[in-house]
């Protein structure tokens, strides 16, 4: 042993935000543009209002937006993105409609000039939607597949009951039913400028930007639909349900645990109590579970944010002989943390890494433009990074033992395990409660 | 249609110097965001475990975060994430990096824990056996639980090579894996964990004299041990067709994948340099010659990608290597036929040369992809670590936009016409389930 210590850490710097503009365009479009010159190139964000769009329909129209407009094939659109070093793709959440895409910078005009041709002049023409049809209905299938999937769709069954979150995929014969013209339609009724927000981050002056915005995307316009989602339910503590996967050699244990939106002053109380649970790798249950038992490999605990609701999720695969024991240990330190104050040093290793990783999620183009999109879609701009960090600063130990005894109590899980019935029902059935899933 | 545009570079600084026990050192620095990007890579991979211990190098690597001279099990972790930073690790065919990106003022902390563990992880029986519990669950995520799980990374490898440092497994089987022993470990670390076969790359916001100088006093007196032999893995090419079948219980569609060798990436890096652009003008988007004619006109698969090296990781490889063609077909897919397209594209292109603008917007493409991936700290740290490990050209990372660039119709022509069906292993997935 040498002796060796520790190097101290030199204090962070202020908070520093990028130059930004914003502006509202008469059609409705909020854009709002962020300056990072590191590397020529620019970022593109658009989200869309979406709630309550029927599923399918929704789902096959995030992949079949860049199929082809008036006078552009599906390959004619990617060649002419590829052009100018671009490409962009499209995806679907229960709130929004998501385009994202990147260019080299001095191709950002012709980027946002396809963008507003596939926004405004759409066709969907009937091959390329077939085609776009029956490559997700295989995806889907795939997907049908995977453990992590399915654990999911049980568990926001449980979750949301009957609210419009509790099927998030659709079925393959549900897609196999949707028409180009219902995409046509949809398309008209909902892919509106009205409530969206264009995120542009990269290379670029803020203001011209703005304008080349405004040139582009000055023709998309009409009403938007506001749809407005009912709060999610409170989330109903039972039995644990027992999704039966024969042969599985894992078992996907789920949990959801109420939360609290990111603008409520107990946000950054819940964040730090998150973290100290299970929510970075240096969390106890992660230690306990994986580099003391050797239970699994990547468990993980994390806060989704919904515009109409907010949720603390709890993911884990574990061995299929260790599911009993798995479920005894994350039920302990739910139950430890619930009822006993972290440590001083606990919340300062987790509040250190808060406000870090904030930071290094500010220091990318991609990573200040999915920040400033998913803010944006909230109704917040990157200046709430500064409030953010200020109150993680100053939550105490009392406040954060108040929301883990609130919201980490294992008595107000929604819990779900999906694994091999019949070697997993009898080692869970010690420990809790437990109904199966009856197909 | 497209115009010839101006390919955009980088010109991020390099600085190199050698200590004296060998470990060689590039810094980058970068002001415009305060943060820091720490990368430490040895020279040895999945190509160097031992017969009887597939999977070592892999295990190995977890060891690595297990606790050092200086530091407890569990404190490198805390450390990294205690002062606002993430960590990680990833073992290789020819490396095995290990890296940490933090807030600035957090650099002499990184420093610290990898020169602690450069000097010697703490390896015992405990931490051995509880690492290879969450490696066991790490494969049964990533293979055994999931549909196509190893396809066709792990599947490919034993059809196209035929001497065990090719062909085997990289993520080991559990016999071999539970079968390793400390004495195992400490051997490997003691042959290949050597300051000598190492680089350590540093990238962000830090001022280079004062780096160097926190280099100096942390990695100063980490005991000189030399590089081994750098091994020659290379073998002879498949002078026939070489095919493979199985069946994946969890599938529900089948799948093929193929792969052709390519040119030596670092011995003959002129020649090589036009497949990775050949990849992309062959799989690269909607508007590429494989995805609009397969997934587009014939609908006979319904996605189709390329790429180099088993692991994507084409600037990270050494000789032997592979192109790789994988597709996935709807249900009643036929891979013969699909196999059959290929080649007549192939054909074609080599006959027809390039559409106009083809080249020069897959070009475009690649340079975004290149210049968005150097935009993080890690993204210049981790391969600027490899380039000088395996080329002792670091700044070859500024130059690679402009050198893909440069590439011609010509060269894209004479390295599709080496892809020819007597030179392919070919690897296909069977569906286990109806779908």
């Amino acid at each position: 042993m040498s002796d060796k210590s520790l190097p101290d850490l030199v204090p962070d710097a202020k908070l520093k935000l990028p130059k930004q503009a914003e502006r509202t365009l008469p059609g409705g479009l909020t854009v709002i543009a962020i300056r990072r010159t590191s590397v020529p190139l620019v970022e593109l964000r658009l989200r869309v209002p979406f709630s309550k769009a029927p599923l399918a329909r929704a789902t096959l129209l995030s992949q079949a937006l860049f199929t082809g407009t008036g006078t552009m094939s599906s390959v004619d659109i990617a060649a002419e993105l590829q052009a100018v070093g671009g490409g962009l793709s499209a995806g679907l959440d229960p709130d929004r409609l998501l385009v994202t895409g990147n260019a080299l910078a001095s191709g950002l005009d012709r980027m946002l000039e396809i963008l507003a041709a596939v926004l405004t002049d759409p066709a969907y023409p009937k091959s390329e939607v077939a085609t776009e049809r029956d490559r997700l209905v295989d995806h889907l299938q795939v997907a049908l597949q995977q453990p992590s999937h399915l654990a999911r769709t049980a568990l926001l069954k449980r979750m949301y009951g009957k609210h419009p979150y509790a099927v998030q995929t659709p079925e393959p014969e549900q897609i196999q039913a949707v028409r180009p013209t219902q995409l046509r339609s949809l398309h008209a009724d909902r892919v509106r400028p009205n409530g969206a927000v264009l995120v542009l981050v990269g290379d670029i002056n803020p203001e011209k930007a703005i304008d080349a915005a405004e040139k582009a995307l000055g023709s998309w316009t009409g009403p938007g639909r506001d749809e407005t989602v009912p709060g999610t339910p409170p989330l109903e503590s039972g039995p644990v349900l027992l999704v039966d996967r024969p042969g599985s050699v894992q078992s996907s244990l789920r949990m959801a645990l109420p939360a609290v939106s990111r603008t409520d002053p107990k946000y950054a109380a819940l964040q730090l109590a998150n973290l100290i649970f299970g929510g970075y790798f240096s969390s106890r249950w992660v230690e306990n579970m994986r580099e003391d038992k050797g239970y699994t490999y990547g468990p993980q605990t994390s806060i989704e944010h919904y515009l109409a609701g907010s949720a603390l999720m709890v993911a884990a695969e574990v061995a299929t002989e260790v599911t009993g024991p798995s479920m005894l240990e994350t039920l302990y330190e739910l139950g430890r943390i619930a009822s006993l104050p972290p440590g001083e040093e606990e919340l300062e290793q987790a509040r250190r890494y808060a406000l870090g990783t904030l930071r290094l999620g500010m220091s990318t183009q991609a990573g200040l433009a999915g920040l400033a999109s998913m803010y944006a879609s909230f109704g917040l701009r990157l200046q709430h990074l500064s409030e953010h960090s200020a109150a993680l600063a100053t939550v105490t130990l009392e406040e954060v033992a108040e929301v883990a005894s609130e919201f980490l109590a294992p008595s107000r899980a929604v819990t779900v395990v999906l694994g091999d019935a019949a070697k997993i029902a009898g080692p869970l059935a010690a420990l809790t409660p437990v109904e199966r899933d009856l197909p | 249609m497209a115009r010839s545009r101006k390919i955009p570079a980088t010109k991020y600084p390099v600085e190199r110097f050698t200590l004296d026990n060998g470990l060689r050192v590039v810094l980058t620095p970068d002001r415009s965001a305060p943060v820091v990007g720490v990368a430490v890579v040895y020279d040895v991979g999945i190509r160097s475990e031992p017969e009887g211990r597939t999977g070592f190098a892999h295990l190995f690597e977890h060891l690595m975060f297990q606790g050092s001279e200086n530091l407890e099990k569990l404190a490198h972790f805390r450390h990294v994430q205690g002062a606002g930073g993430t960590f990680n690790g990833s073992t290789h065919l020819d490396y095995t990096d290990y890296f940490e990106v933090l807030p600035a003022g957090a650099l002499e902390r990184a420093l610290f824990l990898e020169a602690d563990r450069m000097r010697g992880p703490r390896l015992t029986e405990e931490n051995l056996k509880n690492q290879i519990d969450v490696v066991k669950e790490e494969i049964r995520v990533n293979v055994l639980n999931r549909p196509y799980g190893g396809f066709p990374w792990l599947k490919l490898p034993p059809v196209m090579f035929s001497t065990f440092p090719n062909a085997h497994d990289g993520y080991g089987s559990f016999d071999d894996l539970e079968s390793a022993t400390v004495d195992d470990a400490k051997a490997f670390f003691d042959r290949y964990y050597a300051s000598g076969n190492a680089t350590l790359a540093v990238a962000g916001d830090f001022d280079v004299a004062r780096a160097t100088e926190m280099i100096r006093r942390h990695f100063g007196d980490v005991p000189a041990r030399p590089a081994p032999p750098l091994p020659d893995f290379d073998e002879p090419g498949p002078t026939a067709e070489r095919r493979d079948v199985y069946t994946d219980r969890l599938a529900p569609l089948a799948g093929v994948a193929s792969a052709w060798r390519v040119p030596d990436p670092i011995g003959k890096f002129a020649d090589y340099l036009p497949f990775v652009v050949l990849a992309e003008v062959l799989t690269d988007g909607e508007a590429s010659r494989l995805v609009e004619r397969l997934v587009q006109r014939d609908r006979s698969v319904t996605s189709i990608g390329g790429y180099i090296g088993f692991m994507g990781d084409e600037f990270g490889v050494r000789n032997p290597t592979a192109l790789l063609l994988q597709a996935h077909m709807p249900p009643g897919g036929d891979a013969d036929k699909v196999l059959r397209t290929v080649d007549e594209e192939l054909d074609r292109l080599v006959h027809d040369g390039l559409t106009p603008g083809e080249l020069e917007r897959t070009q475009a493409r690649i340079a975004t992809h290149l210049l968005r991936d150097t935009d993080s700290v890690l993204g210049r740290a981790l391969p600027m670590a490899v380039l000088e490990l395996q080329r002792g050209r670091p700044e070859l990372l500024n130059e690679l936009p402009k050198l893909i660039g440069e590439v011609t119709e010509a060269e894209i022509v004479t390295a599709a016409a080496t892809l020819r069906p007597e030179r392919r292993s070919t690897v296909e997935v069977l569906p286990g389930v109806a779908s």
